[in-house]
């Protein structure tokens, strides 16, 4: 890398102070370790998307020609596992997070820094033992694992599916500890609770649910493991077992899993839309507290996954009202993003886009999700294409907009340099148009009745149209997500050395230089400003801060 | 373990590597990213606290499971609960709840140097812990040599208490012991983890790195044993003590 230089000596900084695999490999440095999980969770992202692509090739035709029923069934049963808990869970707490969060609260790390490292190597175990599990045959339940068919009549490797979840899933749990206390023992002088960036409250809601959530689903592992190899009768109700309390079980973390994604990028949304609006965001305690509200409002909501499954009716209702409710955090947030537009002067930047892209499709995502919370439409959609549109509005289109929305709006800080701004708007609207034609047709065809997992519809040739402009819009979709890392890769090596603030933004971690040093400030800050004080920036009233010896 | 103060190799390099103004020189315990002890026994006793919320919810999913059970299949759960040898089970938390005496008075004697009593009470803490997992041993043996481990060669004939014309379902009971020995199982890991644990501090407190100034190590490995106490405490009577008036 120091062979392109633009500038004739570069700054030390945490790329270039040592030089070696074993300075990456047993790195205690959170900007480093967030890079392995970059590049870890790409690999992954790309599998997942490999798989993605051979569903939707299948659903071009209505008859199953190009891969067989049981093939079809390990897709995207693999195509979920390895989203879910291979990129999605990990995606922007354990990159963005794990850079951005000690630098924005003016600390040298994270609290615990070999804790953070074995985080990195659980994940790599697991993702070592769920890539042997796909290569030896993968699993063919759906991602959900459903039991009594994943303990006791599929013969596919579910126990080793399940323990590679097991493992990353400790590696979410320590992030989430890691976070925790980092945020609330690490800040410096001045950083006080309501100075923090809504970045960082979004991460502290996000790691309550990890630490809390996260065991429940291992301790569920633990037990179809057991029930499989032993052949005990937990789950098996013709042992004697409930059925029903493994999906209680299941979706009380895996509901709050979806949290786990959303929340962050409602983190880096924020970042954005108060950066590029020019302005402190509106109602700042209310987007933070909502962050709160929804990782505690979504511990209680995971039963609306069971209308259908046989649970009591009043349960039922109760869990439906209960559904509702997250809709209010989640509304104050839009509702105050938008509101911070109205009078802000908006720059369209890469990461702007991504942003807008964010609410847009959220908001969709959202909606549709009250409307699965209703049990009369509940019953008339479940198990449909409205579902998957549905929660790929949220999972996709909103925390992965978020994320790469993030990855732009933070990459001259990480690589310390700029990538080409006509591209990265390219890109965005590829990747927004892709999604959208992917996606929408979705809800359609879900309404109209096609149920999800079936690789053959030939008996309803009628769908036909929708699946062939879902699988173009995923084409486009394809190449909206290669583009960032072509570009980005490129701009390593040819783009233009960021300043240290390019985005004249607020956060502490753009006052320390780009890419920043080992420990990241070589002083230590003293915050004596609100987040986003851009009116002040702006005018020239802040104080230039000099953290940069 | 999160957060012992203790210093990788590559910590130190970094250290000496690093030409900041940043020196601590003075506590070799004191990690480069705190900026003072106090900062760093905080966070390393809030991160263990942390954990044991997640060891908490991790126990609450089989606690959740055994009690959904116990409502649906009383008679069974009580009739298997009867096979177990409660007086091994109450000699059990009789040691276990000595042993957290011993971890007590090892926080105690680090915090104030008193060395002895700190290697006595380690000492003795490891001997309860051993002595717990030897008598459980001897209750596994048992349910062994009796069929009662669930599997291919289970069995389970017994009364329903009470009820002295009523057969307890053998499915039901497979479902009592399956959750016992996965309660108790994960258990028992918790105590060989806590007993390495223990060890570790046996061997640093022999070192004499366990001082009045920096005893976090010590602190934070009595509040996990502390913890595996407070399970087996709801352990024991849940799964022992079901119905044994009758």
């Amino acid at each position: 890398m120091s062979t392109a230089l633009a500038q004739p000596v570069e700054r030390e900084n945490y790329l270039n102070k040592h030089y070696g695999v074993g300075s990456w490999l047993f790195t205690t440095d959170h900007k480093r370790i967030a890079l392995l999980y970059l590049i870890s969770i790409t690999f992954f992202f790309f599998i997942g998307g490999f798989f993605a692509l051979l569903i939707r090739l299948e659903l071009l035709t209505p008859a199953g020609d190009l891969v067989q029923a049981d093939t079809y069934n390990k897709l995207f049963t693999m195509h979920g596992m390895v989203m879910v808990f291979f990129f999605l869970i990990p995606s922007i707490p354990a990159v963005l997070g794990n850079f951005l969060v000690p630098m924005m609260i003016g600390a040298k790390d994270l609290a615990f820094p070999r804790i953070n490292l074995l985080s990195w190597y659980l994940y790599v175990i697991g993702g070592v033992m769920m890539l042997h599990c796909m290569l030896t045959g993968g699993v063919d339940t759906g991602w959900t694992f459903y039991a009594p068919f994943s303990t006791e009549y599929t013969n596919t490797k579910i126990v080793e599916a399940g323990l590679a979840i097991f493992v990353a899933g400790f590696s979410s749990i320590l992030t989430g500890l890691n976070f925790i206390v980092t945020i609330h023992r690490m800040r410096a002088p001045g950083m006080t609770w309501s100075r923090l960036p809504l970045f960082i409250w979004a991460h502290y809601a996000t790691s309550i649910i990890q630490i809390l959530g996260t065991p429940v689903i291992a301790i569920t592992i633990v037990l179809v493991a057991a029930e499989r190899t032993l052949h005990l009768g937990i789950f098996d109700p013709k042992l004697g077992g409930d059925p029903l309390l493994f999906q209680h079980l299941f979706w009380f973390y895996s509901h709050p899993a979806v949290y786990i994604m959303i929340l962050p990028s409602m983190g880096v949304v924020s970042e954005v839309i108060a950066c590029f609006a020019r302005k402190r965001i509106f109602g700042y305690s209310f987007v933070a507290i909502s962050s709160i509200a929804i990782a505690v409002f979504g511990f209680l909501v995971w039963a609306h996954h069971m209308f259908v499954a046989g649970i009591s009716v009043y349960a039922a209702l109760i869990f439906s009202l209960l559904s509702y409710s997250v809709a209010v955090p989640s509304a104050v947030k839009v509702f105050n993003w938008t509101a911070t537009l109205y009078k802000g002067s908006i720059h369209y930047d890469a990461p702007m886009l991504y942003a807008f892209g964010f609410l847009g499709l959220f908001t969709i995502g959202g909606l549709t999700g009250l409307f699965l919370a209703a049990l009369g439409i509940n019953v008339h959609v479940t198990d449909t294409y409205f579902v998957v549109a549905h929660f790929h509005y949220i999972m996709v289109g909103g925390a992965l907009m978020g994320y790469l929305g993030g990855m732009h709006f933070w990459w001259p800080k990480i690589s310390g340099r700029l990538y080409p701004e006509g591209w990265a708007r390219l890109a965005a609207l590829i990747v927004f148009v892709g999604f959208n034609l992917t996606f929408f047709p979705q809800f359609v065809l879900g309404y109209l009745g096609m149920p999800r997992r079936y690789y053959d519809y030939s008996h309803m040739p009628e769908f036909q149209v929708l699946n062939v402009l879902s699988t173009a819009g995923a084409t486009i979709l394809g190449i909206g997500y290669l583009l960032p890392m072509i570009y980005f890769l490129w701009s390593m090596r040819y783009g233009k050395p960021a300043p240290d603030n390019p985005w004249n933004a607020a956060g502490l971690e753009w006052q320390t230089q780009s890419p920043p040093t080992t420990f990241n400030f070589d002083q230590e800050p003293v915050v004596t400003w609100e987040a986003y004080n851009y009116d002040e920036i702006d005018a020239g009233h802040r104080e230039e801060v000099h953290v940069v010896g | 373990m999160p957060g012992t103060g203790r210093r990788s190799t590559l910590s130190d390099s970094q250290t000496v590597v690093d030409t900041s103004v940043h020196a601590h020189g003075h506590n070799p315990a004191l990690l480069h990213h705190f900026s003072d002890e106090q900062q760093q026994r905080d966070s390393a006793s809030l991160g263990m606290w942390i954990f044991l919320a997640t060891e908490v919810m991790f126990f609450g999913g089989l606690f959740c499971a055994y009690l959904i059970y116990r409502l649906w299949y009383f008679g069974d759960f009580a009739a298997a609960s009867q096979s177990l040898n409660w007086k091994l089970g109450g000699t059990n938390t009789i040691v276990l709840i000595c042993s957290s005496l011993t971890v007590v008075f090892a926080v105690y004697a680090a915090q104030h140097g008193k060395r002895t009593m700190l290697l006595a009470s380690l000492v003795l803490t490891l001997i309860f812990g051993f002595a717990f997992l030897g008598i459980k041993a001897v209750e596994y043996a048992e349910k062994f040599e009796k069929h009662h481990v669930p599997g291919a060669s289970f069995s389970f004939i017994a009364t329903v208490p009470g009820h002295p014309d009523l057969m307890a379902n053998p499915r039901h009971a497979e479902i009592y012991f399956a959750l016992y020995f996965i309660m108790t199982g994960l258990h028992a890991l918790h105590m060989i983890i806590g007993i390495g644990i223990f060890v570790w501090l046996l061997w640093i407190a022999w070192k004499g790195r366990l001082t009045p100034q920096y005893n976090t190590p010590m602190e934070i490995g009595g509040l996990y044993w502390h913890f595996v106490d407070i399970v087996w405490i709801y352990l024991f009577p849940l799964l022992y003590l079901i119905d044994l008036h009758k």
